[in-house]
């Protein structure tokens, strides 16, 4: 099949990939944009592990096709933490013990970036549902509640300041 | 894990898209949110030579107040769906059950129109469409027609739909005044397909069933409305023994599959359970109220 020319911003990047129309946004980013961090796991949806934003919204990378992204933007786990900073996501969930071997890390990561925006003040409950999505063997999950919600605590502490 | 290969189209126009399921029709396949299909192409399930994009069509996405009526884009997302204020005041039993639908990502760009096309017995917006007498818009080469729920879904992840034709909207009544709802759905893992799914509506007058829909997802290849189960109810007191009753007569008026994982004593049994809960969420009160009227 005849590869076709896209362009994607990823991470405010300009990227023009040379793709055919079958390769997933995950193996593009992947292989293509050289950006390893977005971690691939069972490629039907399941798993969560390749969760990045498209357009602002959480979405698998494994259930999109690189061809229906053109001009799309991106956002990968890459350009979460800023000027090597971690975000207070990422600061919580390492303080926390929010991870182990890290695979599932980056899905949930850019899954919760985009949650707590719309949720500031989620309950237990509510973190609870929206990290059904996302599979981790290692933790039990109990390290990665307590990290979220440390995280939209000191969240909503930052905004009230300004 | 990686599909077969395919020719991609992303038309710009519903004319366009029309077209192109005219050329194409029987080879090819419609992708809105992709959260069904992308997993059978990705396992190679499904193998279209052609796949007919619609995400740029933003012409096919929205919600519209009609008279008595919510109109939905057939591109709307879950996620809309789940938390629009609109949806949740007019046809409060659709924003409820979306909010169950996967897991957050899935809901941002999964679709209305494509759970719909889909078909999928268990799933969660085949069953409100059924259990409210939605009606689908279908839009194809000699133009548009409507087709309530009940009638479009035909069998397992079978519609009325033909090759060259494309769901445009679904438009769902409005809640009655004072319409109480509750959706009831379980899986073995949180946002898995589900084994069974409860969709019920009711007006309670009094302490009594004045209306009463009841459908159930996931026991059978369609959504089954059981209006003859629950119309034998209407008039009695709404108390746990009339609950319990009604959960009787559900269980008895299905007959599921006998499968090797999930025996056909156990999904009634589920079917059951989830009967109760939501009749005694809309009995108790609990159950949203219709905010309107």
């Amino acid at each position: 099949m005849a590869k076709t020319v896209i362009y994607l911003d990823v991470n405010g990047v300009r990227h023009e990939v040379h793709c055919e129309p079958r390769k997933l946004l995950s193996d593009v980013l992947r292989e293509d944009c050289r950006l390893t961090g977005t971690h691939v796991g069972c490629e039907h949806g399941v798993c969560g592990a390749c969760t990045v934003l498209i357009n602002d919204r959480p979405a698998r990378a494994c259930l999109a096709y690189a061809v229906q992204m053109d001009e799309a933007r991106i956002m990968t786990i890459e350009a979460v933490a800023q000027d090597g900073r971690l975000s207070p996501l990422q600061q919580a969930l390492h303080e926390c013990h929010g991870l182990q071997c890290g695979f599932c890390t980056p899905g949930i990561v850019m899954t919760f970036e985009a949650y707590l925006r719309e949720n500031p003040s989620p309950s237990e409950a509510e973190v609870r549902e929206a990290l059904s999505g996302n599979l981790c063997r290692c933790t039990g999950y109990q390290n990665i509640v307590r990290a979220i919600l440390l995280a939209a605590e000191r969240l909503r502490a930052e905004t009230a300041d300004v | 894990m990686k599909p077969a290969a395919f020719s991609y189209h992303r038309p710009r126009t519903l004319d366009d898209a029309l077209s192109l399921l005219a050329l194409h029709g029987f080879d090819a396949k419609v992708i809105a949110g992709g959260q069904s299909l992308a997993p059978m192409m990705n396992m190679r399930f499904a193998q279209p030579a052609h796949l007919i994009d619609l995400n740029a069509l933003p012409q096919l996405a929205g919600i519209t107040l009609e008279p008595d009526t919510l109109a939905i884009g057939a591109m709307t997302r879950h996620h809309e769906m789940a938390t629009s204020s609109t949806v949740r005041a007019v046809c409060p039993l659709l924003a409820e059950a979306a909010a169950t639908i996967g897991h957050y990502a899935i809901r941002q760009r999964g679709t209305l129109g494509g759970s719909l096309a889909h078909a999928d017995p268990a799933a969660q917006l085949p069953l409100v469409a059924s259990t409210l007498g939605a009606r689908i818009e279908i839009v194809g080469p000699d133009g548009s027609r409507e087709v309530p729920a009940a009638q479009f879904l035909i069998a397992v992840m079978t519609t009325d739909l033909a090759a060259e034709e494309i769901i445009r909207a679904v438009r769902f009544p409005a809640a009655a005044p004072l319409e109480r709802h509750a959706f009831e759905v379980f899986s073995r893992r949180h946002g898995d397909f589900a084994i069974a799914a409860c969709a019920v509506t009711a007006v309670l007058a009094g302490d009594t069933f004045s209306s009463l829909r009841i459908g159930v997802g996931g026991v059978a290849d369609v959504p089954l409305v059981l209006d003859d189960v629950a119309s034998g109810f209407l008039g009695e007191t709404a108390d746990p023994r009339t609950v319990a009753r009604i959960a009787e007569a559900v269980a008895g008026a299905i007959e599921p599959h006998d499968q090797a994982e999930i025996s056909a004593v156990y999904r009634r049994d589920v079917v059951k359970a989830l009967v109760t809960r939501a009749l005694q969420r809309v009995t108790a009160g609990t159950a949203g109220m219709a905010q309107h009227g």
